[in-house]
C-alpha cells in the first residue's frame, strides 16, 4: 500500500509546474511538501487526484493508476475551504462520505464521534456559511477523513486554526496515521513537517530540491550550527577555515560550521582562550535548511 | 452510477429545502388561487361599495328627450338615472369645476331633428359613462327618425340586420377560428411557461455550478465522480425539480378553477375552454419544455464552469439569456401570424426552436417532418453540447481566476484535456 510518484512532469503551455518529480510515500507513513506558493504542490495533488494527468512519468498507488474506482480509498482536503456554504453541517458530511461510497448510515453514526473529537458537536445542524473559518476548517477535516480513507491528501491543513486547534488536528493525524493510513500533506510550517513526517520534499518553481528522511536531510545538509558560551574574549574563532558565519550574542556567539572536525577545532581553541561555560552542536533546523535552499524571500 | 444519484438526490434535495424556493412556490399557488376566484373577489367588493347608480343632470333644450332617454337607459339596464334639471348651464358648470358633479349633459334638437348633445366634465378619463350615454340617445335618434319617416318597428329591425359573415378555410386541415383563438390562448400561455422555466432553472444550474467552483467543492466532486457524470447529474436534478414545481402549479391550477367553477368564474372558464384543442399540442408543449430546458441547461452549465466567482455568472450567461429573450419575441411576434416566413427558418434554429416551433405547431397544421426534424436537431445539438460542455467542464472547474470571457472556453478545453 504506497503511494508512488516517478519522474512525473507537468507542463501548462510553456509554464512547466512540476519537473521530474520522484518520491514513494510507504503505507502507514506521513509525507511532507514544503513549498512556496505557486512551488507546484496543488497541481501535485490533483495529479495524484487524477483531475489533471501528467505530461510524463506515472503516479501508481498499490501499484495501479488512480482512477475513480479507488476513490473511496482516498480522503482529500483542499487548500481553500472546499463545503457549501448553505448546506448544514451533517447535511454535507453525510452527502461527500456517501460520495466516497460510504453507506449513509455509517456515516451518519459516525459523525458524531467526530464533532466531538474535535470539540464542535454544537455545529451539527448549523449551516456552514454561519461557522467561523476555523470551525470551518474542521468541519472540512472531518469531511476528509470520515471515510475511513487509506491515501489522505491534506493541502495545508493547519491554515487558519489557532495553536490549541493545531494540536488538536495533530493528534488526530497521528492518531489515523498510527491505524495505517498513508498521508501526505502540505504546509508552509517547517515546525509541522519536522514534527510530523518521516519523509518529506522540498518544492520550488515545479522542482524538487531537497527529499529523504528528515535525519538524512539534515545530515547531507553539511551545515551545523555550533553555540559556545564563554566569558573569554572568543574573536580568534571567526578566522578558523570551515566557519561560514558568525552570529555574536550575548556571552558568546553561535558558528555555523561545515563539519563536525571544524566544530572540534572551534572548541580546541575556545579552551585556549579560557574556560568554556556551554558548548553545544545544534542541528539545523528545517527552517535553515529551507531558506538556504530556496532562498530567504520565499520563507 | 451510485454517485450520479447521490449528485442528482444533492442537487434536487438542497434546492428544494431553501427557502426561497419554498416561498416561490407557495406565493405562486397563491396566486392562482387568487386569480381563479378573481371575478368572485371583485364581485364582493362591488357589493360593498362602489358602483352605485349614477345620476346625471341633463338640461334638455327640446324638452322631448329626457323620457325617451330614460327609457332606454332603462331598458338597457343602466346604472344611469336622467335628472332632468332646470339650472342653468353656467351654474352646472360652475358645480363641475367645484366638483359637486362629476359631470352634465345639455340636449337639444336642431332643425333637420338631429340630436345635439354636449357631455361636460372636468377631464375626459371617465370612458363607459359618455360611450354609454352616446349608445342610449343613438337609440332615441334612430326611434325619432324612424317616427318622422313613419316605420314600423319591425322595419326598424330590419334596417340593422347584422350581415352574416363567416370565415370559410376550404384547406382541409386548416383550423377554425374558433380553435385557433383557443389554440393561440394555450400556445402563449404555454410559451410564458417554456420561457420562464429556462430561463429561471439555467441561471439556477449556471449559478450552482459557479457556488461549488468557488466554494471549492467541486475538486473534492470531481475527484469522486467524473465531471461529466456530476454535470448531467446536476442539470437532472434541477431539472426534476423544475418539473415538479411546475406540475405543482399545473395540479393546483387544476384544482383553483374546478373549485371555483361558480357562475362568476365561467367567463374564465369559457376562456379556459380547452375541449377542442389538440391534445398533440400538450405533447409538444411537454417536448419542446424538455429539449428546451435541457438544451440550455447544458449551456448554463458549460458557462457556469467558466466563471470562478458567483457575481460573474450572470455576465457570463448574458448572451445565453439574450437568445432566449430572442427566442420569445420571435415568437411572440408570430401569434398573430404564423404564417410569417422568417418564423419557419427560425423554428428550425434549435436555441429557437422550443418557442417558436411550438408557436407554429400549435397554431398552424404542419405536416409531421417539420416539428420532428426540429426536434432531431435539437437531439444532436444538445448531444453536441453536452460532449462539448463535458469537454469544458472537466477543464473549467478547475480553472481560477478572473475568468469572465467566452475566449476561457478555449483555455478550458486545454486543460481538461491536460
Amino acid at each position: 500500500m504506497s503511494l508512488q510518484i516517478e519522474h512525473v512532469t507537468k507542463r501548462f503551455g510553456d509554464f512547466t509546474a512540476v519537473n521530474d518529480l520522484s518520491l514513494t510515500v510507504g503505507e502507514g507513513t506521513m509525507y511532507g511538501f514544503l513549498g512556496a506558493n505557486g512551488a507546484g504542490k496543488t497541481t501535485t495533488f490533483r495529479m495524484i487526484l487524477g483531475l489533471l494527468t501528467p505530461n510524463e512519468g506515472r503516479i501508481t498507488w498499490n501499484g495501479k493508476p488512480i482512477s475513480y474506482a479507488t476513490s473511496p480509498q482516498i480522503g482529500y482536503l483542499p487548500e481553500e475551504r472546499g463545503l457549501y456554504p448553505k448546506m448544514k453541517v451533517e447535511e454535507q458530511l453525510l452527502f461527500l462520505a456517501e460520495l466516497r461510497g460510504m453507506k449513509r448510515s455509517d456515516a451518519k453514526r459516525e459523525i458524531g464521534g467526530w464533532l466531538d473529537r474535535f470539540e464542535v458537536p454544537q455545529y451539527l445542524n448549523k449551516k456552514v456559511e454561519e461557522l467561523s473559518k476555523g470551525n470551518q476548517q474542521k468541519i472540512q477535516v472531518i469531511a476528509a477523513l470520515l471515510h475511513k480513507p487509506k491515501l489522505i491528501i491534506l493541502d495545508e491543513p493547519f491554515s487558519g486554526l489557532d495553536p490549541v486547534n493545531v494540536e488538536l488536528l495533530k493528534k488526530e493525524i497521528l492518531n489515523i496515521r498510527n491505524n495505517g493510513a498513508t498521508i501526505v500533506f502540505s504546509s508552509h510550517r517547517m515546525d509541522h513537517v519536522e514534527e510530523l513526517c518521516e519523509q518529506f520534499s522540498i518544492i520550488d518553481h515545479g522542482k524538487q530540491i531537497v527529499s529523504g528522511t528528515l535525519k538524512d536531510v539534515k545530515r547531507s545538509f553539511g551545515q551545523q550550527n555550533v553555540r559556545i558560551r564563554s566569558d573569554y574574549g572568543l574573536e580568534a574563532l571567526s578566522g578558523l577555515s570551515g566557519v561560514t558565519s558568525v552570529t555574536p550574542t550575548v556571552e558568546g556567539a553561535i558558528y555555523q560550521v561545515d563539519s563536525d572536525e571544524t566544530a572540534e577545532r572551534l572548541l580546541t581553541e575556545a579552551l585556549k582562550a579560557g574556560p568554556v561555560r556551554q558548548f553545544e552542536i545544534e542541528e539545523p533546523t528545517l527552517q535553515d535548511i529551507f531558506i538556504a535552499k530556496v532562498g530567504k524571500e520565499h520563507a | 452510477m451510485h454517485e450520479f444519484w447521490i449528485i442528482f438526490k444533492q442537487a434536487f434535495m438542497t434546492k428544494a429545502k431553501t427557502k426561497s424556493f419554498i416561498i416561490t412556490t407557495v406565493l405562486v399557488v397563491a396566486g392562482i388561487f387568487l386569480l381563479s376566484n378573481l371575478p368572485r373577489i371583485l364581485d364582493s367588493i362591488d357589493g360593498i361599495g362602489g358602483d352605485e347608480p349614477t345620476t346625471m343632470k341633463v338640461i334638455d333644450a327640446s324638452g322631448k328627450l329626457d323620457d325617451p332617454l330614460s327609457a332606454v337607459l332603462q331598458a338597457n339596464e343602466s346604472d344611469i338615472t336622467i335628472e332632468p334639471t332646470e339650472e342653468s348651464e353656467k351654474d352646472l358648470e360652475k358645480q363641475v369645476r367645484s366638483e359637486d358633479i362629476d359631470s352634465f349633459l345639455t340636449l337639444s334638437l336642431d332643425e333637420s331633428n338631429t340630436i345635439q348633445a354636449k357631455y361636460t366634465t372636468l377631464s375626459s378619463i371617465e370612458m363607459s359613462l359618455p360611450e354609454a350615454l352616446r349608445n342610449a340617445l343613438q337609440t332615441v335618434q334612430a326611434g325619432i327618425k324612424s317616427d318622422e319617416l313613419s316605420l314600423s318597428s319591425d322595419q326598424v329591425d330590419s334596417l340593422f340586420t347584422q350581415v352574416n359573415f363567416e370565415n370559410n378555410n376550404i384547406s382541409t386541415s386548416a383550423k377554425s377560428e374558433d380553435e385557433l383563438n383557443q389554440a393561440r390562448i394555450l400556445v402563449y400561455v404555454l410559451m410564458f411557461v417554456i420561457y420562464f422555466a429556462v430561463i429561471l432553472y439555467s441561471g439556477m444550474i449556471a449559478t450552482e455550478v459557479a457556488t461549488e467552483k468557488s466554494s471549492r467543492v467541486m475538486e473534492i466532486l470531481i475527484s469522486s465522480v467524473s465531471p461529466v457524470k456530476h454535470m448531467f447529474a446536476k442539470v437532472l436534478g434541477i431539472g426534476t425539480l423544475g418539473i415538479v414545481q411546475i406540475v405543482i402549479y399545473g395540479i393546483v391550477g387544476f384544482i383553483a378553477f374546478k373549485t371555483s367553477a361558480s357562475e362568476a368564474t365561467e367567463g374564465i372558464g369559457s376562456f379556459f375552454n380547452f375541449t377542442d384543442i389538440n391534445p398533440m399540442t400538450l405533447v409538444y408543449a411537454v417536448v419542446f419544455f424538455l429539449l428546451g430546458y435541457f438544451l440550455y441547461a447544458t449551456l448554463a452549465a458549460l458557462l457556469g464552469s467558466l466563471v470562478s466567482r458567483t457575481e460573474d455568472v450572470q455576465q457570463m450567461i448574458m448572451p445565453m439569456t439574450l437568445m432566449i429573450v430572442a427566442a420569445f419575441i420571435l415568437a411572440a411576434s408570430g401569434l398573430g401570424n404564423p404564417e410569417l416566413v422568417y418564423l419557419k427558418y427560425a423554428s428550425f434554429f434549435p436555441f429557437f426552436t422550443p418557442l417558436v416551433m411550438f408557436l407554429r405547431v400549435g397554431m398552424l397544421d404542419l405536416p409531421m417532418w417539420e416539428p420532428l426534424l426540429a426536434i432531431a436537431i435539437m437531439l444532436v445539438t444538445i448531444f453536441v453540447l453536452g460532449w462539448f460542455g463535458a469537454r469544458v467542464y472537466r477543464g473549467g472547474v478547475l480553472m481560477y481566476g478572473p475568468s469572465r470571457s467566452l475566449k476561457d472556453i478555449k483555455k478550458a478545453i486545454q486543460l481538461g484535456k491536460e
